[in-house]
């Protein structure tokens, strides 16, 4: 049926520059392509920050909500790439 | 072949490290490769136990302007300098360690954390690498 796709969760919430940013980089190196990273957390900076490593680590950039207590960022490691 | 970015750092003020190490790391986590070379006043930083050791650059008020910040940084959960250093390196960040600093100081490789320092070199390493950077700072 579907793919096998690790979802990994990462919570920064109450975390300040640059751990979100440095977190989501540590989990991006360990994740494989096709998988999942759900990054969420409450300081406004990185709701902008992440998005830009994203792009310039050449990953995908699923959704960014924004949630009560903060944000919810998801992104997906490309299956050509090795992160 | 990923940007790089080299970072000079000659001071040993404390502010000045947190501002390299956090360019470091920052650099490292948008994909960016990093080297980090440490001169003079920095590289005392690099002596075992001395990370923390470096007074404020302005308003150190004998210490207690240090403490002050140190403080308000506790209390916005920010990292340690020794912490921002662990993940600079976990990232694959690289330290050098100017070896004309470590004559002209007296600073033997014992005297020094290696298990931090990726490589000890001289200004031709340097300029090799900052040539090829998208991004040079002198801190």
């Amino acid at each position: 049926m579907g793919n096998e796709e690790t979802i990994t969760e990462l919570n920064v919430t109450g975390e300040t520059c640059p751990v979100p940013l440095v977190e989501t980089r540590k989990a991006v190196r360990k994740a494989q392509p096709g998988d999942i990273i759900e990054v969420s957390g409450d300081h406004p900076a990185s709701k902008e920050e992440i998005p830009m490593a994203v792009e310039s680590l050449q990953l995908k950039l699923l959704s960014v909500e924004e949630t009560e207590n903060g944000w919810i960022i998801r992104i997906k490691i490309p299956e050509d790439t090795d992160g | 072949m990923a940007d790089k970015a080299t970072i000079i750092v000659q001071s040993g003020y404390m502010d000045n490290l947190y501002s390299a190490l956090i360019i470091g790391t920052g650099a490292l986590s948008m994909g960016m490769d990093v080297s980090m070379y440490f001169t003079f006043w920095g590289l005392e930083r690099l002596k075992k136990g001395q990370l923390d050791a470096g007074p404020l650059s302005r308003m150190n008020l004998l210490g207690l302007g240090k403490w002050m910040m140190k403080h308000k940084m506790r209390q916005s959960n920010v990292r340690t300098l020794e912490e921002l250093l662990q993940d600079f390196a976990e990232l694959g960040g690289k330290i050098l360690a100017c070896d004309m600093t470590m004559e002209i100081m007296g600073i033997g490789r014992e005297d020094l954390r290696d298990d931090v320092i990726s490589d000890y070199c001289a200004v031709g390493t340097y300029i090799k690498e900052a040539r090829e950077s998208e991004i040079t700072l002198f801190i």
